[in-house]
């Protein structure tokens, strides 16, 4: 008896594998997507990678597929879920390239599974343009991978861009140089409050509070208390989604209101402006987009038009603009020859939803977005290594 | 020590299989390369998890935290400028050492809270881990190194080896006996003049090395570890799921556990990329209810019908 339910499951699992077969035309484009559906970065990549691989397949499709050498291909999207677990994003790199034999693969999402597929990439020669992968090694990987592509930047950068405005804001006689600055005890967290410390004394800021607090945790309000206790003229959190959130109720709960509050990742999210309301109003936060160009608008609008949702103002774009790079390489090399595309991205500019990407000499993006503010309910970009379109910061006025 | 027929049967059967496993880089496909070291992975860790676990019915659930520390020996190890080969050893070490304060800590617990204890260790050390880069100011750390997949294959292979040997090798020795009678009741191998503790942590820390050596020898795979990654609570759970699914009573248990259990993960993962965690969870419900005692139990109970049947005829 419990033999024959046995097989009837595998029964029932082979008829459905089969029906998930493939559906779409003969000539489709194969183009591999892996990144997190479950797991602890699920959360992030439903906001940021997900949403685009549905739009740009949609956008590509829409207008005819990509023009591959004068045909048109349309493009056919294989995902796979790495659970936020390097091993298994090899494993679905591994298997898109050999088993589905995939034209071209996305790059994962998030900074560890990317490099941790890059040795896969580069063995089959899939050009890896990577959008959400930040590291302060991008001239060692991209030595040892030269197919690897860096569009969102560094730690390094993103500090330095608050230190920017900050001064800026000092200058305008805004705030005073009494900075109170906490950070979340792991790998992010870690390396901006380690950039920042430095370039904060040398613009002549005072750190008067320094202090961090373990992932995860739950009760923020010790870590706000003693900011607050510090009487900061700015407030800096280098933070993730969770406690970026957390830190911005509890600021709210206790009061501590500067006129320059920031917090890092996820500040950028719709939903951080869907929680706080018209308190987010002047918010800083890591990131940021040209949110003005009509480029991002039309993105925007076809992102909530075509998924549903709002896309996130920082990496959400870049994501896209990773996908039409690679699209703009195959119709500019004219051909599926991973190769000639590999080449044809390393020697062009590309136009994108971001604007105008060029490489420097480490195959990184040097231009990026790396603060942004919450300026009438949308998040503007307020400073950048070289983009254009940036407003200037304005003082927070409480969490009215 | 002296082999009996069947012994030289088992060993040269053993080693005939494993030639065969050395031999699936030869197929260059690295799909199935791919796989191959998923499963001599997970072979390696619940063979090695049962060999604790098995005979003292003890459920550990620290493999992520002594998986994680020989990851971090190794990157850490390379980035000072140690071989990749020592760090394998040094990892070994680690592993013992850290098995050892655990067990003289916690192995007179019994029950649930040895479980509860040894989930915690995995965070425990992760936190100890990044409260180290909190202070150093230092985030991941990248393993650049030449080891390509086909190396931490034949590497894994080889580990396996050696834990097949050392298992074998307890069984057969007093270290082996005692631990059947304190699965069997404590109590009883207490009032024998067993030293119950001490043969409880000695086998702990073999466990606990052949784990670390297994993360080392990831290492360079990954490329890039943080303490999130390299200290993953998921890997001990699906150590305990596949040794059970093969069965913990045998030393080939776990491995006739993990090659299905890899290629059903495989199936499900290519197939139905949206509802991994969901059918995970119902295989399962699948496994502890149709194969309460595993593949080995399943064999078992089918060779005693044959047996009775034969006996009737």
């Amino acid at each position: 008896m419990k033999r024959r339910d046995l097989f009837g499951l595998a029964a029932a699992l082979t008829v459905t594998t089969s029906l998930a077969g493939p559906l779409a035309a003969q000539d489709a484009l194969k183009i591999g997507a892996v990144g997190p559906k479950t797991g602890p970065l699920a959360g992030g990549a439903a906001v940021t990678f997900w949403p685009n691989v549905q739009l740009w397949a949609h956008d590509v499709n829409e207008a005819g597929g990509i023009d591959v050498g004068g045909t048109k291909r349309m493009v056919e999207i294989i995902e796979y879920d790495d659970q936020t677990n390097p091993g298994e994003t090899i494993k679905a790199v591994q298997r898109l390239a050999t088993q589905d034999e995939a034209d071209f693969i996305l790059a994962p999402y998030g900074t560890g599974l990317n490099i941790a597929s890059a040795p896969i990439f580069e063995r089959y020669g899939y050009p890896m343009v990577t959008h959400t992968a930040i590291s302060d090694q991008i001239e060692d990987l991209s030595g040892k991978f030269p197919n690897m592509y860096f569009l969102l930047g560094g730690a390094t950068g993103l500090a330095g861009g608050v230190v920017d405005v900050l001064s800026q804001m000092r200058d305008a006689g805004e705030i005073g140089s009494n900075v109170a600055m906490v950070n979340v005890a792991d790998a992010f967290g870690i390396e901006l409050a380690e950039a920042a410390r430095p370039q904060f004394e040398e613009a002549g800021f005072e750190i008067i509070y320094d202090s961090s607090y373990p992932l995860g945790t739950q009760d923020l309000s010790p870590v706000i208390n003693g900011a607050k206790d510090a009487n900061p003229d700015a407030f800096v959190a280098w933070s993730y989604p969770p406690d970026t959130f957390g830190l911005t109720e509890q600021a709210q709960i206790a009061g501590l209101a500067p006129k320059a509050f920031y917090t890092a990742v996820a500040t950028a999210f719709p939903a951080y402006a869907g929680r706080f309301g018209a308190a987010a109003e002047g918010v800083l936060g890591a990131g940021g987009v040209f949110a003005d160009g009509d480029a991002f608008k039309d993105y925007a609008a076809r992102h909530e038009a075509v998924t549903g949702a709002k896309p996130d103002f920082w990496a959400s774009a870049p994501a896209y603009a990773s996908f039409q790079i690679l699209q703009q390489a195959i119709e500019g090399a004219g051909t599926t020859d991973k190769a000639a595309v590999a080449e044809y991205i390393a020697s062009n500019d590309f136009d994108t939803v971001i604007g105008p990407i060029s490489w420097d000499e480490n195959n990184s993006n040097a231009e990026y977005w790396t603060v942004g503010q919450w300026q009438g309910g949308v998040f503007k970009g307020v400073a950048s290594t070289g983009r254009e379109g940036a407003v200037p910061a304005q003082p927070k006025t409480g969490w009215e | 020590m002296t082999l009996t027929k069947r012994d030289w049967q088992s060993i040269t059967l053993s080693a005939v299989l494993l030639a065969v496993a050395a031999c699936l880089p030869l197929t260059g496909d690295a799909y199935m390369l791919s796989i191959g070291i998923t499963i001599a992975m997970y072979a390696v860790l619940a063979t090695s998890w049962a060999l604790f676990s098995g005979p003292t019915h003890y459920i550990s659930l620290a493999t992520a935290a002594f998986f994680g520390l020989g990851t971090y020996t190794t990157a850490i190890g390379i980035e000072n400028g140690l071989n990749y080969w020592v760090t394998l050893p040094v990892a070994a070490i680690l592993g013992a050492v850290l098995a050892a304060l655990v067990g003289l800590a916690t192995l007179r617990l019994s029950g649930v809270y040895f479980v509860i204890f040894t989930l915690g260790l995995a965070e425990l050390v992760r936190q100890v881990v990044t409260w180290g880069q909190n202070i150093s100011g230092q985030k991941g750390l990248y393993i650049l190194t030449d080891i390509t997949e086909v190396h931490i294959y034949w590497q894994l292979l080889v580990l396996a080896a050696i834990v097949y040997l050392t298992g074998w090798a307890i069984g057969r020795s007093r270290l082996g006996f005692a631990l059947r009678i304190i699965g069997d009741d404590e109590e009883v191998a207490r009032h024998s003049g067993i030293n119950t503790s001490r043969a409880k942590i000695l086998l702990f820390m073999v466990s606990g090395a052949t784990a670390a050596v297994v993360g080392s020898m990831l290492a360079p795979r990954y490329i890039y570890i943080e303490p999130a990654l390299a200290f993953t609570p998921m890997l001990s759970f699906l150590v305990v799921i596949m040794a059970l699914l093969g069965g913990t009573g045998r030393l080939w248990g776990p491995l006739v556990g993990v090659i299905p259990f890899t290629l059903l993960w495989e199936a499900i993962s290519s197939s139905f990329p949206n509802q991994t965690t969901l059918l995970l969870g119902l295989s399962f419900l699948v496994i502890v209810y149709l194969l309460p005692r595993g593949f080995v139990g399943l064999i078992e109970s089918g060779k005693r019908k044959m047996r009775e049947r034969e006996a009737f005829a």
